[in-house]
């Protein structure tokens, strides 16, 4: 038997390199006998930059660039707002595949009016970056640092516990009112889901090519469904649950999946202040205020029928609002003074991922086995009154 | 747990350590997944000392400094200095003007004047570090200028070295087949034709290809001067001749100028200003071949100017300062310099300026 298993073994392993094998050797043969030349042109190399992010001090403007193209790229000249000015650029004016550079300008900008950059390649290709308003860029210092911890505060914690306090109130509400709530919650999730969503295919667009913004969306998205479904299919098999403790595993994964929503949210606001694109009103904050109280609302839904006494869930409540708003604080920062956009399209991808698959999680559970069942009146109506004070309270965040 | 799992774990969890690794250690992953603080903050222009305040008006006065563009452009190939003094190759040694410039009688006593003209692509330089892909006549853009006295026979023999149909279409009296114009008239890649016909009317003319489609012949850099001085001139004697093509080049083919100038290179005349003396009289041969925008202009501080619209005429049709041109219109202008120092001229379209088409005067006594 062992000649014969270890025989199988080599062959196994053998079958799963050969492709590999050709593969490589296809490559050496491609590169050095291929009809490369049918690939080349006589036209000058395409060449591809990308501004990542523009800065803005007193009377100086630097600008970040990445090469996201496969050749060199060298920039000749810039304008600024159509105008020939003269730059100093770190480590050289050519750039090789994926590298990063640093355009400085000394110019006279004018705070509140949009900037226009262009950069001119040697081939006469032009990149453009824009600033929708100019305001100096923050820095890492106490004041600013204050103000995002602040604004993470004020949008994301305080609101999210705020909606938690309604728990005691729905608790008092008749049973007949559960399952109202439940898919009230539900399109509530739904809605932030796909808000969610979007925001990270929005932002894949200001991510270089080369970065392919895309597959980090599409694995964050299925790599949080999959993995919190693997791990709730696991638990539901390993032991059966009490509906309390189902409720409070909802909790957790809403707090979750709004804290991840939260985090990308934050990272939004974050850097879209320091780029000089929203000015935070007061009005704009209350609306965040508003629109995130919903938030908690949806995550204490699970826990209002339930026979155990609220004291016990005191802990369990603070801790899911801490998930839930903490991470705003966290993407400001982040989004304020260091703000990658990859990341951003991550975490939101995540996020969504996480909130989708909960709403899907309850709904099953909604349907116990029979899915039509799902759809009485009132369910129907709870789901559409989830939606419609997501869409009302998201008036007021006018960015 | 099933072996199968298992397998499928440690393979999924190699692969997610990898993409780890290959994220945290790998210049892509830490370029994508790392934020973008930079140095920025390391050299600022001024920095606020412990006890002293960021100087507003020193920040000011370094970014006053700063319009413009940074490098140079090499002037071996083409020099625009020396294009304003340049016609019938004059620039060239004997041996070397005769292969593309000739002069003889013709039976009747009248002066024959022959020129050699290529059409050729060429990479040329029009601004520091900018590379255009252009169509030129004789590897330069504008083309050599052709001067002739009003009466005189012109013969040009063109070869078209380039890769699309090109001619060479002349702004004044000539017969059909020499208008260069329309399909039968193209001379096609590795052909040839010579176009024949009477130096007639004096005046600042111009000629360009007039291929299809022609804003892509003209943006390309096809076109140059065409003087025709008059037999019986009563204006003032110039002390000074200067030749000025204002053209403008598209440099990412989106049918809008990226560059403006004189004579092709941005900004040119303001690193390299055009010396003249004070009181003495300056004729510039103006021509404006823009393509893409509907105006050019000209503008000089400090001094005004006799205008003789399209030179046809002796007696100059104003006195100004402006000079509002649309595309082929074209014009002398008889300058005398009142006070010596350096003066700047330019489009007074302000973004034309500021895009290159700009430049100074330097009088001197």
């Amino acid at each position: 038997m062992p000649e014969q298993t270890k025989y199988h073994k080599i062959r196994f392993w053998i079958s799963a390199l050969l492709p590999l094998v050709f593969l490589a050797a296809l490559f050496y043969i491609f590169l050095n006998f291929g009809p490369l030349g049918v690939f080349k042109t006589a036209l000058p190399p395409i060449e591809e930059a990308f501004i990542q992010r523009i800065i803005l001090e007193p009377e100086q403007i630097s600008v970040n660039i990445i090469n996201d193209g496969p050749e060199p790229v060298t920039i000749a000249q810039v304008l600024i707002n159509d105008i020939y000015w003269q730059f100093s650029m770190t480590p050289s004016q050519t750039l090789a595949p994926l590298k990063r550079g640093v355009i400085k300008l000394q110019y006279p900008w004018l705070e509140g009016d949009p900037i226009r950059i262009t950069l001119i390649s040697r081939n006469g290709v032009t990149f453009e970056g824009e600033v929708g308003v100019a305001v100096e860029t923050p820095q890492f210092n106490i004041l600013y640092s204050r103000t995002f911890v602040l604004l993470g505060i004020y949008v994301g914690v305080i609101p999210v516990l705020l909606g938690l306090l309604w728990l005691p109130f729905l608790r008092k509400l008749r049973a007949e009112w559960y399952s109202f709530l439940l898919s009230f919650t539900i399109g509530i999730l739904v809605f932030l889901g796909i808000d969610t969503l979007a925001e990270s295919f929005e932002l894949v667009k200001n991510l270089p090519q080369a970065f392919n913004g895309i597959g980090i969306l599409v694995i964050g998205f299925l790599f949080s469904v999959l993995t919190l479904s693997a791990i709730s299919y696991k638990t539901e098999h390993h032991r059966a649950r009490s509906d309390h403790h189902q409720a409070l595993a909802w909790g957790y994964l809403i707090a979750l999946g709004i804290g991840l929503h939260n985090l990308g949210e934050g990272l939004a606001i974050g850097s879209a202040y320091a780029i000089g694109e929203i000015a935070l009103g007061g009005s704009l904050v209350i609306g965040f205020m508003l629109h995130n109280t919903t938030e908690g609302v949806a995550i204490i839904a699970p826990l209002t029928k339930t026979f155990k006494q609220f004291k016990t869930y005191l802990l369990h409540l603070i801790l899911m609002g801490l998930i839930a708003g903490v991470p705003t604080i966290i993407g400001t920062l982040i989004g304020g003074f260091a703000f990658s956009f990859a990341l951003a399209v991550l975490f939101l991808a995540i996020g969504a991922g996480a909130i989708f698959n909960v709403a899907f999680d309850i709904t099953k559970s909604m349907a116990k086995g029979s899915w039509l069942s799902i759809f009485t009146v009132t369910n129907v109506l709870g789901f559409f009154a989830g939606l419609l004070i997501m869409y009302v309270t998201g008036f007021l965040v006018l960015g | 747990m099933k072996s199968r799992t298992k397998l499928s774990l440690i393979f999924t969890l190699f692969l997610l350590l990898f993409s780890m690794v290959l994220i945290v250690f790998t210049p892509l992953g830490r370029l994508v997944f790392r934020g973008d603080d930079s140095e920025y903050n390391s050299d600022k222009v001024l920095q606020a000392s412990e006890d002293k305040a960021i100087d507003y008006k020193k920040l000011q006065q370094i970014s006053q400094e700063k319009m413009g563009m940074i490098g140079e452009v090499a002037t071996d190939d083409f020099d625009p200095t020396e294009f304003l003094t340049t016609w019938n190759f004059n620039n060239l040694p004997p041996e070397e003007r005769e292969k593309f410039y000739k002069e003889s009688r013709l039976p009747d006593g009248r002066l024959l004047r022959e020129y050699w003209f290529i059409a050729e692509d060429k990479e040329i330089e029009i601004a520091p570090g900018i590379f255009f892909p252009a169509w030129t006549y004789n590897g330069q853009v504008p083309a050599p200028t052709i001067r002739a006295t009003e009466g005189d026979r012109i013969r040009i023999h063109f070869v078209n070295s380039g890769t699309k149909p090109h001619t060479m279409h002349f702004h004044g009296f000539h017969t059909e087949e020499m208008d260069g114009a329309v399909q039968d008239q193209f001379v096609y890649p590795g052909e040839t034709f010579t176009y024949e016909f009477d130096a007639d009317p004096f005046g600042v003319h111009l000629f360009h290809c007039h291929s299809v489609p022609v804003s892509q012949h003209i943006s390309k850099g096809l076109y140059g001067a065409y003087i025709v001085d008059p037999k019986e001139d009563t204006r003032p004697q110039a002390d000074q001749e200067l030749i000025m093509v204002m053209n403008g080049f598209d440099t990412n083919f989106d049918e809008e100028n990226e560059i403006y100038a004189v004579n092709t290179v941005a900004f040119h005349y303001a690193k390299h200003p055009i010396q003249v003396k004070a009181g003495e009289l300056v004729r510039i041969y103006l021509i404006n071949i823009l393509e893409f925008d509907q105006i050019n202009s000209f503008h000089v501080h400090a001094n005004f100017f006799d205008e003789y619209r399209t030179g046809t005429s002796l007696e100059p049709d104003t006195f100004t300062d402006t000079v509002i041109m649309g595309q082929g219109e074209r014009s002398i202008i008889d300058i005398r310099f009142k006070f010596p120092g350096k003066y700047m001229f330019h489009a007074h379209k302000t973004e034309f300026a500021e895009k290159g088409w700009m430049g100074f005067f330097e009088v001197i006594e």
